[in-house]
């Protein structure tokens, strides 16, 4: 957690000077008859923050927060090995939306989740993997007329199908 | 008398057999529309706006008015059971709710919700029957620089009784203030913040994007980590004489909450921009400022539920106030209402109340039925939500995940948006490993649209003198409170330093 802790100050101070470098784009004075520049907000917020990570790494030299006290890696087998399962299956669900659609995207991700991380039963998996997604289809299509990505054009006969429904 | 008078005939109005209908159909889609990351009640009433046409405006707007209620009881459901605010308006109740259920006690949550939805709804009711002209005006005082103390007051209750550590905190909020900056420059028009010139910023970040990475993708990986999965919600329990006891220790922890709630909520819900969203976080925050015990806010404390849940009822009722006595919208949802109001050939402002007295004092009397049909309707489903928690977590946590990605698109159709959450996401899972608040940054994310331009606007107005925020009669006293709270935790520290040389000679 300690190598953690003064990396991660690190990171955040160097984000707030990106943010500093990037409210510069648009005036940070004052401009007189328009008031604040539009960059002024962020450019001062970004140099607090900057501050605060001058104190984060204040109290990590003198050890007085609990993860600058802690000897503890920031992360251990277990959640290294979570990370990659549950992390990865999400950026994989993410990443197959634009490919097979939210709802092809939404069963396969059940179907890894509940059936090889959860290591629940094929009919329960099955079950769940194909009734959410139609579900979920009729309530934002057809209820809430919100449209969800389609993925790629093969998937549009099976769409037709349950438009045909709704129309 | 005359007011009570009135009120009756509204009464009697909201209770004719299509009224009551379509009370009891609008709070319980509004109910599940709430629930709904992503979805609020902006969208329910967007959407079902045309189908009030087939009836008379009176009960077309009872109907909009009773969605707008049920939406905001049901936004506390999915903030409870699953850790993911329905809307902006329960983002608050996440940060004692999910504790809550996490401990077992969803139903003690989901209770003290309801019943702190309902006395908050029932006192707006009374303020806006008995003051509604009046409350009309004094909410005209309110100015940018009255707006901007309130707001700064609003992150001062998080900063000075935080007890979390201090630099993070205030980074936490400036963080999510910068996020609220991204997009374009309101008052010049140009990009701002638009990072690697990718079009997605352009659009800016919307807070679901922000609250739904922390609560939906940040929070339940850093569950199932530190919980090795063997995390389990299954203690949760429903009967109706739970409901009665959960009730009682509901409001017998929570009371100050609802109280703050209720009479903040609708001031704040009164105020033009405003609305229910701040009206529920400042509650939030006063409420664990005068608790006794503030640590206990944020780890599942009742009043932690009560205090936003209130609020954000008694500031809907609010909203609907300077929309009616002067045809200000005070939120989104209250606009969409006045666009109505004006398709069906009504003219909101101060005449409405005279020449279509049947139409507002039906719509008040309404505000009434629908809160007892709210509290009934959302405590019959309780049942169904305690259920859901008592789903293996391995089949709960999968449909967070779903919920999380569908949320995060549905609110601004944007596949961007949805990384920007999973960047987040993880971001926040790190964060809350290193002891980082990150609760300030959503309420940062979701202040600072307000903040921003009345801050702007204010030293626009005093010619570049900050002193502005502290010689206004109203402003004054908000900033100098909040400033104090500010310097709260510099005066611990220096008070302790003074102490620590006594108490420990050795050194």
């Amino acid at each position: 957690m300690r190598l953690g802790e003064i990396i991660t100050a690190g990171v955040m101070a160097l984000l707030s000077i990106y943010l500093m470098w990037k409210s510069t784009e648009l005036n940070v004075g004052y401009i007189t008859g328009e008031g604040p520049g539009g960059g002024a907000w962020p450019f001062w917020l970004a140099g607090i923050m900057l501050v605060c990570t001058g104190f984060i790494a204040i109290n990590w030299v003198r050890r007085s927060s609990p993860p600058s006290q802690s000897e503890e890696p920031l992360l251990d087998g277990y959640g290294k090995k979570m990370l990659v399962l549950v992390g990865g299956g999400l950026l994989g669900f993410i990443a197959l939306v634009d490919i097979i659609s939210m709802y092809g995207a939404m069963a396969v991700f059940l179907l890894y989740y509940l059936r090889f991380l959860g290591r629940h039963s094929w009919s329960l998996t099955l079950i769940l993997t194909t009734s959410l997604p139609i579900g979920f289809f009729f309530f934002f299509e057809a209820l809430m007329r919100v449209t969800m990505p389609k993925g790629l054009p093969f998937t549009e006969p099976f769409f037709n199908i349950l438009y045909n429904i709704i129309y | 008398m005359e007011i009570l008078g009135l009120l009756t005939d509204g009464i009697f109005v909201s209770l004719q057999p299509i009224n009551i209908m379509l009370i009891l159909v609008g709070v319980t889609l509004g109910l599940f529309i709430g629930a709904m990351p992503g979805l609020g009640s902006v969208n329910g009433v967007a959407i079902l706006l045309p189908i009030t046409f087939l009836v008379p405006p009176g009960s077309a707007i009872i109907f909009l008015a009773a969605i707008y209620y049920g939406a905001m009881y049901g936004g506390a459901i999915s903030s409870i059971t699953l850790g993911i605010p329905g809307a902006s308006t329960a983002v608050a109740t996440t940060f004692d709710g999910r504790p809550l259920a996490l401990k077992g006690r969803a139903s003690l949550a989901l209770v003290t919700a309801a019943v702190a939805s309902f006395i908050g709804g029932s006192v707006a009711n009374v303020l806006f029957t008995i003051f509604a002209p009046l409350l009309a005006k004094v909410a005209l005082i309110f100015g940018p620089p009255e707006i901007f103390a309130l707001m700064l007051l609003a992150f001062a209750t998080f900063v000075g009784l935080g007890g979390d550590d201090l630099p993070k905190t205030i980074l936490s909020i400036c963080l999510g203030l910068v996020f609220a900056a991204v997009g374009f420059d309101e008052i010049s028009g140009a990009p701002r913040l638009v990072f690697f010139d990718i079009s997605g910023f352009l659009h800016g970040i919307n807070f679901l994007v922000l609250a739904i990475g922390v609560y939906g993708i940040g929070e339940m990986i850093w569950t199932i980590e530190s919980t090795r999965g063997e995390i389990t919600t299954t203690e949760a329990k429903m009967s109706v004489k739970g409901i009665v006891s959960d009730a009682k220790e509901g409001m017998r922890r929570g009371w100050k909450g609802t109280a703050i709630g209720s009479f903040l909520g609708f001031f704040v819900g009164i105020l033009p921009a405003a609305g229910a969203t701040p009206g529920s976080l400042m509650s939030y925050g006063v409420s664990k400022m005068i608790s006794k015990n503030p640590k206990e806010f944020g780890q599942g404390h009742p009043g932690g539920v009560a205090a936003p849940e209130a609020a954000n009822n008694s500031a809907s009722t609010g909203a609907m106030l300077p929309m009616l006595t002067l045809g200000i919208p005070g939120s989104p949802t209250t606009a969409i209402l006045l666009g109505g109001m004006v398709i069906w050939g009504l003219t909101p402002g101060p005449r409405l109340f005279t020449d279509q007295p049947e139409f507002v004092w039906g719509l008040i009397g309404s505000f009434y039925i629908s809160n007892v049909f709210a509290l009934i309707v959302n405590l019959s489903f309780i049942p169904l939500f305690i259920w859901m928690l008592r789903m293996p977590f391995t089949v709960l946590a999968p449909l967070i995940f779903i919920l999380s990605v569908v949320g995060g698109y549905a609110a601004t159709q944007d596949m961007h948006d949805v990384w920007l959450m999973l960047i987040f996401g993880f971001g926040a899972y790190f964060l809350r490993k290193l002891d980082y608040p990150l609760a300030p940054a959503v309420l940062a994310i979701v202040l600072g649209p307000i903040a921003e331009p009345t801050l702007r606007q204010s030293l626009l107005l005093s010619s570049g003198d900050a002193t502005i925020f502290l010689t206004r009669p109203i402003a004054g006293p908000i900033t100098v409170i909040a400033i104090i709270l500010i310097l709260l935790p510099a005066f611990k520290m220096l008070k302790d330093r003074m102490k620590g040389p006594k108490s420990n000679p050795a050194g």
